[in-house]
This record gives structure tokens, C-alpha cells and sequence, in this order.
């Protein structure tokens, strides 16, 4: 028995509205899905005539309907915007590849400017490189980051008013949940704000921020909108994963509680003892930061140096690990400067004691987890030879810097490091060649090392 | 007198991802006494349906598609284009030709 359409149009409704209840026929449903987020924007006064708006593009379901949605309303409005997409490629493939061609496609129906800008190009790695890296377990704090810093970079270079995203009331609902789950007062308190944005920072706006998931899709696939829909290749995130899944179990029951839950959110209040971050500029990149290096230039910088954990957790573990790694850095380098005083004077006094170079070894020993790892890695997988075979610190110390070296090249924050690294590492050029003989020797034979040594 | 019931399938949003891509399948199904012995009266619903899905098509990680006897709350289920909260949902009562879709609003975004 088909139920006639609400509004008394005559025709049969084909979908119930989640928020409602309403019954409506595709042409109701249109309209009313429409001029809710027009409401939604002029009410919150999202836009100004005139602005130009870079609508953050993912070829998904909702940054798509939102593109179409606002270029229909921009129209029959008349707004005065000039809207335009702003695409982030991660650099991962199998997903972003393909999604990107969903944005191209968005770009012709759609007739707007697509800007892409990428990981690569702005921090130096892609996601799949970082993922090869840091493995599957953090990678999604990297790639959220970095997008979240890569969209401010983005809006800037295209100089746009502001950033409309396509969260729905879904995602909110499922965002305050996950603040209140893990006790994130500051994000609670700013998550449900239609508008977000400091000032001297590009503001983001939700215009979907009432529009719940089933309508957005039911809106897709009426009109027939191209969207893309496969899942990021890479573990999804599980904690995310637990909340979205108890929000669709509820909203199934009583589907108004989405509305409710962005309700509570907006409504709560945080009490006055409650100290917040405040938002400021980071030192290195001066872009939006609660602390004074924002969360993007610590991963980065794990990452370059060869710490990619650096930025997971709090900032204080940042900063000592850090610091850690500074002191093992000067460390090593005074270690390779007394070895090398010492093997002068070695060479001087003619040592040919096997005895000797073994108290060496466990001196060596002693030096560091840093020198053995890194010769770990050098050596070709014999690990329990490589501890008794690394007896000199020299090599050792060269390796390590070796090893650090080619992630440093890729830094393009921290100027001096770069200067500093390739000076300590151009005096020792020298020496290029003999490490590779050496380290080939490491793995061949161990005695003859020490005869070699001691030469 | 046609014992067998013709319908398509269609599987969207991501859905399909878990039927090996195909978006669109044409399926017959058995007279529903013979394939569930033990159901009451001889008609197809699409409660049944899911058990036949789930039997015949869904290869692997069956969680991710349903729950339950119901499909996983954020799947959308089409009757002929049109909201299936709309005809009894689990209790319709399939009809030959029938276009039935799911369209899964958990992926990407």
C-alpha cells in the first residue's frame, strides 16, 4: 500500500524522514533537505555576499552533496558566493587516487575551480610513506593532522573567506560522544560550533551541520550525484568506530537522539574553573596551534628525524623524547671525536692486541642503544654477530649519523638542523668509503675485524 | 504457476564491496517452503531474504552487512527506489520483480 506524500502534493512518498518522521515524495524531500540548509546558513549568517567559499572536496558522499547543495542554493538564492573545491591528496593509493577522480568529475558537473594540494609536496612525505614508517597503528593522527593543517594552507592560497566542510549531524553527534568518551572538554566545548576559527585563521563552516547521514545519502542517490565510497585502505579508527556504531544502534530505536545529542553538546556548559588551551600561532609554521609547535611540525619532525612516535601522546613525552634524542646526538658526536683522538694515538702506539680492542667492544657496548640499532640496520639481518662485530665506536658513530642523515635531507622546517647535520657529516666524507668496506666486512667475517682495527 | 520469485539486487555506498563489487544482480529465488521448510505461509519477505543473502552472496565478514535478523543499522534498504521504513521494513512482503537496494551510509565521507 503506497502512503501518500505529507505535504498533500498527491503523489507517494518514497522515503521517512529520520529527523521528522515525515513521509515525502522525492520533490517534498528535495525541497524541505534544501531549504533546511539554507535556514541553517542564513541563520547562523555563514556566508557574506561576495565571499568566495572553497568547499573542502573528498569525492565523498558528503563534501559531494554538499558542493551540489550549495551551488543549487547559491543560485536559486542568490548568495553571491564564488564557490570553488579544495582537495586534499594524502598520498594514499587504492583510495585517494581514485576519490580525487570523483573530485575531477565534481569539478566538471558542477562547473568550479578545483584546487589539490598534497602531503607530498607540503610536508615532503605521503601517507603511504609514512605508513611504511610508523606502521598501521598511529597513522590516522598523522593524516588527520596534516590534512587539518593542509586545508588552512589550501583556503589561504586560494584566498577564500572561508572553508565549508561536509560534517553532518551524524559526525557531530559522533564527535561529542567521543569528546565526552574520552574526556575532551576543550574539543566538546568547540565541536558543535557551526563556525569555527580564531581570528587571523580561516574560519570552517558546516552548513550540514543539521542534515543527518540517511537524508544526505537518500539526497545522492535521487539526484543521481556521483559520489565515491570505498574505505581508506588503512585501519579504520577503532575507538571512532565503537561510538559511530552505538549512534546507528540508538538512532535506530529513537532517530531524533542525533539531533538531541548535538543538542546536549551546543547546551553544555563548561564550568569557569576549567582551564582551556588557548589557541595561538606556531613558532615554526604560524598556523593555528594550542601549543607553541603545533601537533603537524612535532609529527613532522618525528618523522624527518627518525622518531615517527614523537607526536603521539602528550607533548610532554615530546619534548623528552626530544631532548633524548638531542643529547644521544651530541653524545655521539663527542663519542666519534674521542674515538677518533683515541685511534690516533693508537695508530701512534702500534696496538696489535686482540685483548684490547675486546675491552673496546664492551666500552662500545655501553654507549648507546642508538649506534647499535642503527648498525643493526646496516648489517644484512645477522644481528646476534653484528653485537659481538660492532667494536668500534667510530664506524658505529658514522653509521648512526649515516642513518639519520638521509631523513634529515627531507626537512624543510628547521633550517639549522639541516646545516648542522651536513657540516658534521661533510668533515667525515672522508671516511664514506671506509664505512662501506667496513660494513660489508661486518657481515662477511668478524675476526678478521679486529686484526683490521688494530692494524 | 511461477514457484520461483525474480528479483534484482542492487548493492550501493560501499555495500557492494562486500559482494564482490557487483553493484547489480538479477536472483531467483525457491519456493520459500522449500528453501525454509519450516516457515509458516509460502511468502517471501524480506527478513527471509537476508537469510537467503546471507547464504548465498555474502562471502565474508557477514557483520559488517547485518545484525541481527536486520540488516547493520546504516545500511539503507530501497523497495523499488522507496524507503523501506516506509512498507513494514523486515515484514514486506516481496513481489515478483521487486528491485531491492542497499545503500550502505557507512563508508567514506
Amino acid at each position: 500500500m503506497p502512503i501518500p506524500c505529507r505535504t498533500g502534493c498527491g503523489k507517494n512518498a518514497m522515503l521517512k524522514r529520520p529527523k521528522t518522521g515525515d513521509a515525502l515524495c522525492k520533490e517534498c524531500f528535495f525541497w524541505a533537505f534544501e531549504t533546511e540548509i539554507h535556514f541553517t546558513i542564513t541563520k547562523a549568517e555563514l556566508f557574506k555576499r561576495g565571499d568566495s567559499v572553497a568547499v573542502a572536496a573528498s569525492g565523498g558522499k558528503d563534501s559531494t552533496v554538499l558542493a551540489h547543495v550549495l551551488k543549487t542554493l547559491n543560485e536559486r538564492y542568490d548568495y553571491g558566493l564564488n564557490l570553488m573545491l579544495l582537495s586534499i591528496d594524502e598520498g594514499i593509493t587504492g583510495y585517494r587516487d581514485d576519490s580525487l577522480e570523483t573530485v575531477k568529475r565534481n569539478r566538471d558537473d558542477y562547473e568550479m575551480s578545483l584546487k589539490i594540494l598534497s602531503y607530498k609536496d607540503l610536508y615532503g612525505w605521503t601517507m603511504d610513506e609514512i605508513v611504511a614508517q610508523i606502521g598501521r597503528k598511529n597513522n590516522c593522527t598523522f593524516c588527520g593532522v596534516f590534512r587539518r593543517q593542509a586545508l588552512d594552507r589550501g583556503a589561504a592560497m586560494l584566498g577564500v573567506k572561508c572553508i565549508a566542510t561536509g560534517h553532518n549531524a551524524d559526525d557531530i553527534a559522533e564527535t561529542v560522544l567521543m569528546n565526552v568518551l574520552r574526556g575532551d572538554i576543550a574539543r566538546l566545548k568547540r565541536c558543535t560550533a557551526i563556525s569555527t576559527g580564531s581570528e587571523g585563521t580561516i574560519p570552517r563552516v558546516k552548513p550540514l551541520k543539521y542534515t543527518y547521514e540517511k537524508e544526505i545519502v537518500m539526497y545522492a542517490h535521487y539526484k543521481k550525484l556521483v559520489y565515491f565510497s570505498t574505505e581508506c585502505v588503512f585501519a579504520p579508527n577503532a575507538y571512532r568506530g565503537h561510538a559511530r556504531a552505538l549512534l546507528k544502534d540508538m538512532e535506530k530505536i529513537r532517530p531524533t537522539c542525533i539531533m538531541d545529542i548535538i543538542y546536549s553538546g551546543e547546551t553544555m556548559a563548561v564550568k569557569e574553573e576549567v582551564t582551556l588551551p588557548t589557541q595561538r600561532i606556531c613558532t615554526r609554521c604560524k598556523f593555528v596551534s594550542s601549543q607553541e609547535v603545533c601537533k603537524a611540525c612535532v609529527l613532522l619532525e618525528g618523522l624527518n628525524k627518525g622518531l615517527p612516535k614523537l607526536g603521539i601522546g602528550k607533548s610532554s613525552k615530546a619534548k623528552r623524547m626530544l631532548d633524548e634524542y638531542n643529547t644521544k646526538q651530541e653524545q655521539n658526536l663527542k663519542d666519534a671525536i674521542k674515538q677518533l683522538d683515541n685511534d690516533v694515538e693508537k695508530i701512534e702506539n702500534n696496538c696489535q692486541s686482540n685483548q684490547k680492542c675486546r675491552s673496546n667492544l664492551c666500552k662500545n657496548k655501553r654507549n648507546g642503544l642508538l649506534n647499535k640499532k642503527s648498525c643493526n640496520n646496516k648489517c644484512s639481518g645477522n644481528c646476534d654477530r653484528t653485537k659481538v662485530i660492532v667494536d668500534n665506536t667510530k664506524v658505529d658513530n658514522l653509521l648512526a649519523k649515516y642513518a639519520i642523515h638521509e631523513p634529515v635531507k627531507k626537512i624543510n622546517t628547521d633550517g639549522n638542523n639541516i646545516v648542522n647535520v651536513d657540516e658534521d657529516f661533510d668533515t667525515s666524507d672522508n671516511e664514506d668509503v671506509n664505512i662501506d668496506q667496513e660494513d660489508d666486512t661486518c657481515s662477511a667475517s668478524c675476526g678478521k675485524m679486529g686484526s683490521l682495527i688494530g692494524f | 504457476m511461477a514457484d520461483t520469485l525474480k528479483l534484482q539486487l542492487q548493492f550501493g555506498g560501499g555495500a557492494e564491496l562486500l559482494f564482490d563489487k557487483i553493484k547489480k544482480r538479477e536472483i531467483e529465488l525457491p519456493a520459500l517452503n522449500k528453501y525454509i521448510p519450516d516457515s509458516k505461509d509460502n511468502k517471501w519477505t524480506i527478513r527471509h531474504l537476508l537469510v537467503w543473502i546471507k547464504d548465498n552472496l555474502l562471502r565474508e565478514r557477514p557483520e559488517l552487512f547485518l545484525q541481527g535478523d536486520s540488516v547493520r543499522p546504516g545500511i539503507l534498504v530501497l523497495i523499488n527506489d522507496a524507503d523501506w521504513e516506509l512498507f513494514g521494513e523486515l515484514d514486506y512482503e516481496l513481489q515478483n520483480n521487486d528491485v531491492i537496494m542497499f545503500i550502505s551510509t557507512l563508508h567514506g565521507g
